[in-house]
């Protein structure tokens, strides 16, 4: 091989691809990706692997329930990527929403436990939404400042946070923990059902996902047509830059970050008021760090978090459902669902790039 | 190219290692459920051959969390056994595993009860406030719930607690700790006083101290001098933690011989490392521990699946709160290993079961121990002049306050397990120190 030539294949960068090629390889990405799944569940288990894609479709939408508990579980994923996403974008690697969650749920729960039967409904509604997006504020607000102050690491930062706050959350559970020494705190005013949200219809999901809807319409707006928006997208691309057309980057960063965790800290709000009524140190589950992925997923785009989101969750809940249903270990599922995870963002790579043969301008080929 | 060739290699290895560890794992589990089965047959004693009809029976299982945790696999074996033994086929039982104790309690109890499961079970702490607002919601569906404490007061025909009378379990394994340690004492190893146990206990909590005070007063039994520290770790499963505070009891406290209420290996795999006896829980750890394994108490929870579902395929009522006992072959103790027992155990742990289950020996018989009342411990407790405990008002029902609602000592002993299934003993007696409570 001659060097002038150069490698037999080389990788190129893709001017920009049309919208529908690219979703053209994504979905390839994501056929390949069940073929895959389907060779390797059929090796080891000897189940037909159009059956385990039955159930975990039926899984997600064989029951009206099913439909709402995946629509729930969507939502919370897509507000606590929303929260993400500005952080994301400003190139401040927030992978502190798990504790910026779990202090919003904190904040959420000592409302509820301390004024539940003190203050009226009302202002028992408006403490806890205050006093919850505060929290989260603050959880992003600290490593933004040290960021901004000190430039100091905010993927540890904001990691040594989340640890923090689930202290913080196992302590106060032991605090008001019923019965004494459980360690639990159980359903928080089950009697009065103060502080929870109101149902809407008979439907316990309804309200928590149209709040995130609402989030949804406002983070598109505020990402792409405001002042905030564009500022935090020079941010990311280049500080100097940033600083050069007059940008205050210290204040972008931490208002950003403020704002980020607020969202997060609202996730806590629905999951504590909406659903589940009581204060686990397990109330996030991971969620902090899985709205990452589906964040990075859709490049932070509001819109395109809305299929990623579905996409993860839909998968988790159908990675259980096969669990139940075929007795196998959560851990199988969890495999199918890493391979699926797998193929698409690696579908990214050839939707940014090519791969070319030498050949190119040679006539040889 | 040689770039792309050697990330092409690493793919491929990468891959193929990513192929073996999923081969070589699918064996090793299957090998593991086939023996959990063939054990969990082979401890079915005499069954009750009533004839029930179960062909519309269907049984939803709920579990924190997998095979993995010790906790539950004693769950998940007893409820396939239930099962079988019930002549149920596959498809008329459901287990959801890895179910958090939250809204997800909820919506798996739901999920169940509209795959149209007629009896649902939970088996941990936290599910049952969930398992309660799914009992209101299905009034047609029966919810039972394992260790719980509410159904009592909550008075719902549909919702149900379960436990046994694991206190009797542990008096037992007590005895076989207190004959270990006179061992000890005759062969001069320790002196009297120096007979000081160590245990590691999850939480502050009724449940595990009812438990650690039911293994002294066994091994007092047998040895009047014995004496007991107990360190909390804060957690039920803490493998780090339970390890640290076995060695810490050892080493620091000078204690010679261990147990624990923690549901990993840590204290016992430490307590092989450092040749110190161990009682253990919920299952023997002699394959671990062969040289310092003594014996383990544990709660066979199959007899209550067993009875529960029997009931609700003949209609019949399900106790608000069931307590499993020896008799019921609920609470049961191991085999013990001769290699570390002191002679004679067996047969004395027979004698001491017969007069459990005949009534003529309690575990809480107020001679049996003293308890010093102050400001702040023991407040629910009367004390006569020598230490005595004449009356305790325990906290039966549960709720935010805290306080004692029933008199739970008569006839010269505390009932305990008797007015609701969950324990209450919730007492500081002589003889046992607390390292750290941590509140």
């Amino acid at each position: 091989m001659n060097d002038k030539k150069g490698p037999l294949f080389h990788v190129a960068r893709r001017p920009h691809m049309v919208w529908y090629k690219a979703w053209g390889i994504r979905a390839i990405a994501l056929i390949l990706a069940l073929i895959a799944c389907a060779v390797i569940t059929t090796l080891l288990t000897g189940l037909n692997p159009l059956d385990v894609y039955a159930t975990m479709i039926k899984g997600n939408l064989s029951t009206p329930r099913r439909v709402w508990v995946l629509l729930q579980e969507l939502s919370i994923l897509l507000c606590i990527s929303l929260g993400l996403a500005p952080a994301f974008k400003m190139k401040f690697w927030n992978i502190g929403g798990e504790g910026q969650v779990l202090v919003g749920c904190l904040a959420t729960g000592a409302v509820m436990i301390l004024l539940g039967d003190k203050v009226p409904g009302p202002v028992l509604m408006i403490l806890m939404i205050v006093v919850s997006l505060a929290a989260g504020a603050l959880w992003g607000a600290i490593p933004a400042f040290f960021k901004a102050k000190y430039n100091t690491n905010e993927t540890l930062f904001t990691l040594m946070m989340n640890y923090v706050g689930t202290q913080l959350m196992a302590y106060f559970i032991i605090v008001w923990e019923v019965p004494k020494g459980s360690g639990k705190v159980g359903i928080i005013n089950q009697a009065s059902e103060a502080g929870w949200f109101p149902m809407i219809g008979h439907n316990k999901y309804l309200l928590n996902i149209l709040i995130v809807a609402a989030v949804t319409v406002f983070m598109y707006i505020y990402m792409n047509y405001t002042k905030h928006g564009y500022e935090i997208a020079v941010v990311g691309e280049s500080q100097n830059t940033a600083r050069y057309v007059g940008i205050n980057v210290k204040k972008v960063i931490i208002r950003t970050m403020c704002l980020s965790g607020a969202i997060c800290g609202l996730t806590g709000l629905l999951l504590v008021a909406g659903t589940n009524h009581t204060i686990t140190t397990s109330l996030a589950g991971g969620r902090g760090f899985t709205a990452v992925m589906v964040a990075w997923m859709a490049k932070f785009s509001p819109i395109g978090m809305i299929f990623t989101s579905f996409l993860i969750a839909f998968l988790s809940k159908g990675a259980t459902e096969i669990s139940t249903m075929f007795g196998l270990n959560q851990s199988f599922a969890d495999i199918l669902t890493g391979i699926i995870i797998f193929f698409i963002i690696g579908s990214e790579f050839f939707i940014n790039y090519q791969i070319r043969r030498r050949s190119d301008g040679e006539k040889e080929a | 190219m040689k770039k792309i060739v050697a990330m092409a290699l690493g793919a491929v290895m990468i891959a193929s290692l990513a192929a073996c560890g999923g081969s070589s794992s699918k064996p090793a589990s299957t090998e593991a459920a086939q023996e959990s089965a063939a054990a969990a047959e082979s401890t079915d004693g005499g069954a009750s051959g009533e004839a029930v009809d179960m062909s519309n029976m269907k049984v939803g299982f709920i579990f924190l969390h997998d095979e993995n945790s010790t906790y539950d696999l004693n769950f998940i074996n007893a409820a396939e056994a239930a099962c079988k033994k019930l002549g149920m086929t596959e498809d008329q039982y459901m287990l959801k595993k890895n179910v958090p104790e939250g809204q997800e309690c909820y919506d798996a109890a739901a999920d169940l009860a509209d795959a149209g499961c007629n009896i649902i079970f939970a088996d941990s702490f936290g599910h049952e406030d969930f398992m309660i607002q799914a009992a209101k919601e299905f009034p047609d569906v029966q919810f039972c719930h394992a260790t719980g404490t509410k159904a009592h007061t909550e008075g719902l025909d549909n919702y149900h607690n379960a436990f046994a009378s694991i206190y009797e379990g542990r008096y037992l394994a007590g005895v076989a700790a207190g004959m270990k340690l006179n061992q000890m004492i005759e062969d001069g190893k320790i002196t009297e006083d120096g007979a000081k146990m160590g245990y590691v206990g999850a939480y502050t909590y009724a449940e595990v101290i009812s438990g650690y005070t039911s293994f002294y007063l066994g091994a007092k039994s047998v040895c009047p001098s014995v004496t007991m520290d107990v360190t909390f770790t804060g957690s039920w499963y803490d493998e780090t933690a339970e390890k640290e505070a076995a060695h810490k009891l050892i080493t620091d406290d000078g204690c010679v011989l261990i147990s624990q209420h923690a549901d990993s290996m840590g204290a016992p795999t430490e307590c092989e490392d450092q040749g110190v006896p161990d009682v253990s829980y919920n299952g023997s750890t002699v394959d671990a521990c062969p040289n310092t394994f003594i014996i383990s108490s544990r709660i066979n929870w199959e007899p209550y699946y067993e009875y529960a579902i029997k009931a609700c395929a003949a209609g019949e009522k399900i106790d608000a709160d069931w307590t499993g006992t020896l008799q019921t072959g609920s609470v049961e103790i191991t085999e013990v290993n001769d290699k570390a027992a002191a002679p004679g155990t067996t047969e004395k742990l027979e004698e001491v079961k017969k007069a459990l289950e005949d009534g003529s020996v309690h575990v809480f018989d107020t001679a049996n121990f003293t308890v010093t009342k102050d400001d702040k411990t023991n407040v629910n407790a009367t004390v006569d002049g020598s230490g005595k405990l004449t009356g305790y008002m325990a906290d039966v029902d549960t709720d935010a306050e805290y306080k004692g609602d029933t008199e739970a000592v008569s006839d010269g002993y505390f009932h305990e397990s008797e007015y609701r299934s969950a324990p209450y003993f919730d007492l500081q007696i002589d003889g046992i120190k607390l390292l750290d409570t941590k509140m």
